[in-house]
């Protein structure tokens, strides 16, 4: 346990080291990093509480529009008397962004976690869709979103004190920044997946997924417990949601489309529903074959059969989850307890 | 009457045009077996859905411990005293055998959410607490060796004794055990026999029984009542029921 924790944070330090030279690498350790994160946010709602939320990026785009509006010159269009927040407000919009988050996952739960499997995920579904849809038509009659041409600039939490100390660029000091407040956050929401799944709250979302009528008939309030699981995925979402806005310094409807959602849902499940360290190996792989893997792949294939291969991406990754889901249905790193 | 624990005045019941309970009236004493007997179909089952909560009366009057049930969920149901195990088993699979008795004794819990997450000194005590309670009503179905194994691994008649164990751990006064002795052979039914009556002692429970095993219903009941087509069709002592004519003719059969 403790030397595959090592051997963990020593990857993880190595990372700086080639990015330094490298800031491409960073960039896609970065990626990599928030969708951790967000698949482990998922890995509550999906893999613990058996819930299939299929609108999970709307939350994150809560999360990213709270801080991009109130950092950007957006906010002053919106309240004239308001001017956008300087970048050491970001740390303060955090939580503000999980609030946000969680009042819209009670606001949404309430009504549809009544509804079982299948019905859930079209209601999600059609929910991700609408803040979606929202973010892109709210630019009329008051414009608080800016419509589909997105918000930008967005603030980042000031990094001088980073290039003073290390006496780096500015670029670098922000990718360094982000990819280490990232591993911390990563860190934390660790523990936090951990202590849940060992306490009353846990046991009860697992319970659920198992049986839910043995569940009621031991005391557990289905309502408020799958409620419980919902918000708490919605509250990293949107944190994350924030910190994406920070880092891109750009946000537009584009970047929470559906595709997204079912996206983190491939890492949770080709990961392994359910287990903390198959939702990170899930984000890793995934995230990997989308930006790296895959358009390498066919530009190679391209570049010896002379047929434009970079059409059929989406085709390799469909037949690699459909084998993933044939030969190893329980996920590259099942949980202890699958049957 | 204060050592009435359940009443049961007038209730009904249908399912479109099938009656399933018709006008059923009861009442259980505390510390008591109470067997409930009856065919296939004749709403025993029903009867124990409706008592936590699964299932809603048409009309009719449930009282427990005085107070009048108002269609309460099954889960308010469950913490008010009132548990159950299932006729189909239903367990939670992928939790073990230890898991699953703290997820009942976790109804009772007080724990805030955010001791929870900060594992606060408070919550590793109740952890700790449930586990050793957990543990100690694995002992009493004498499960305790597979505290560790994963319910769903567990043979059929091991998966009936969790239920109890699980159903134990709500801390309940009124047991509702649901064709306990279904599946167990001989010996295995004498020592069933002597788990409800142990637990009955234990935990000062009363216990209704639902169960097909005559000799097991006629040696360990206090009271029986019959059920056919939703109706009570006889009650009385084990020794009553086995006179009643009507009885042998709907249910026990000639014994010529």
């Amino acid at each position: 346990m403790w030397k595959k924790f090592s051997l963990a944070l020593l990857l993880c330090l190595f990372v700086p080291y080639l990015g330094m030279s490298n800031s491409f690498l960073f960039e896609i350790f970065i990626q990599i990093g928030i969708f951790a994160v967000l698949a482990l946010g998922l890995n509550v709602v999906v893999g613990l509480a058996g819930l299939l939320d299929l609108g999970f990026m709307a939350f994150f785009a809560v999360g990213a529009y709270t801080w991009a509006i109130f950092s950007s010159p957006q906010i002053t269009s919106i309240f004239p008397s308001i001017a956008p927040f300087s970048g050491i407000w970001f740390y303060a919009f955090l939580p503000l962004a999980m609030l946000f988050a969680i009042g819209l996952g009670c606001l949404v739960g309430l009504p549809s976690l009544r509804l079982r499997g299948d019905y859930l995920a079209i209601v999600t579904l059609g929910f991700g869709e609408m803040i979606r849809v929202l973010a892109n038509n709210l630019d009329h009659p008051l414009n608080i979103t800016n419509g589909p041409q997105g918000i930008t600039p967005v603030q980042q939490p000031p990094v001088t004190w980073i290039v003073d100390w290390l006496s780096i660029p500015h670029a670098l000091a922000t990718s360094l920044f982000f990819y280490f407040f990232i591993l911390v956050l990563i860190g934390i929401i660790i523990v936090i997946n951990l202590h849940l799944k060992h306490s009353r709250f846990g046991r009860a979302w697992m319970a659920i997924r198992e049986n839910e009528l043995a569940a009621q008939a031991m005391g557990i309030s289905l309502a408020r417990t799958k409620l419980l699981a919902f918000i708490t995925g919605a509250s990293f979402s949107g944190l994350m949601g924030a910190v994406y806005a920070a880092k891109q310094t750009f946000i537009s409807p584009e970047s929470f489309t559906l595709l997204q959602s079912i996206m983190i849902l491939c890492m949770v499940i080709l990961g392994g529903a359910g287990s903390i360290a198959g939702a990170i190996v899930g984000a890793i792989v995934i995230t990997l074959l989308n930006i790296e893997i895959l358009p390498a792949l066919t530009e190679h294939l391209s570049a010896i059969t002379h047929i434009d291969f970079s059409e059929y991406q989406r085709l390799i990754f469909g037949v690699i989850l459909v084998s993933m889901m044939i030969f190893r249905p329980q996920g590259l790193i099942a949980r202890k307890n699958h049957v | 009457m204060s050592d009435v624990l359940l009443t049961v005045k007038n209730i009904h019941k249908s399912f479109g045009g099938l009656i399933a309970i018709n006008a059923l009236s009861f009442q259980v004493k505390k510390n008591e077996i109470f067997a409930i007997i009856g065919p296939n179909g004749a709403g025993k089952t029903t009867l124990f859905n409706i008592l936590t909560g699964f299932i809603t009366t048409d009309n009719g009057e449930i009282q427990f411990e005085n107070k009048t049930l108002h269609h309460e969920k099954p889960d308010v149901i469950s913490r008010s005293g009132i548990a159950r195990t299932f006729q189909n088993i239903r367990l939670f699979n992928a939790l073990t055998v230890l898991d699953n008795v703290i997820v009942a004794l976790d109804a009772h819990s007080q724990t805030f959410y955010l001791s929870a997450l900060l594992h606060t000194t408070a919550f590793k005590k109740e952890e700790k607490k449930h586990r050793e309670q957990a543990m100690q009503l694995l002992q009493v179905v004498g499960l305790e060796k597979q505290a560790d194994r994963m319910a769903a691994t567990l043979s059929y008649g091991d998966q009936r004794h969790l239920e109890i164990a699980r159903a134990l751990g709500l801390h309940p006064k009124l047991l509702l055990l649901d064709e306990p002795a279904a599946g167990a052979n001989g010996s295995e039914k004498i020592a069933l026999k002597q788990l409800i009556k142990d637990i009955q002692q234990q935990f000062a429970l009363t216990i209704l029984l639902i169960e097909h095993d005559m000799p097991l219903v006629m040696d360990i009941a206090d009271h029986i009542i019959v059920l056919d087509y939703g109706t009570l069709i006889a009650q009385g002592t084990p020794q009553q029921i086995q006179n009643n004519p009507r009885v042998i003719e709907a249910y026990l059969g000639k014994s010529d």
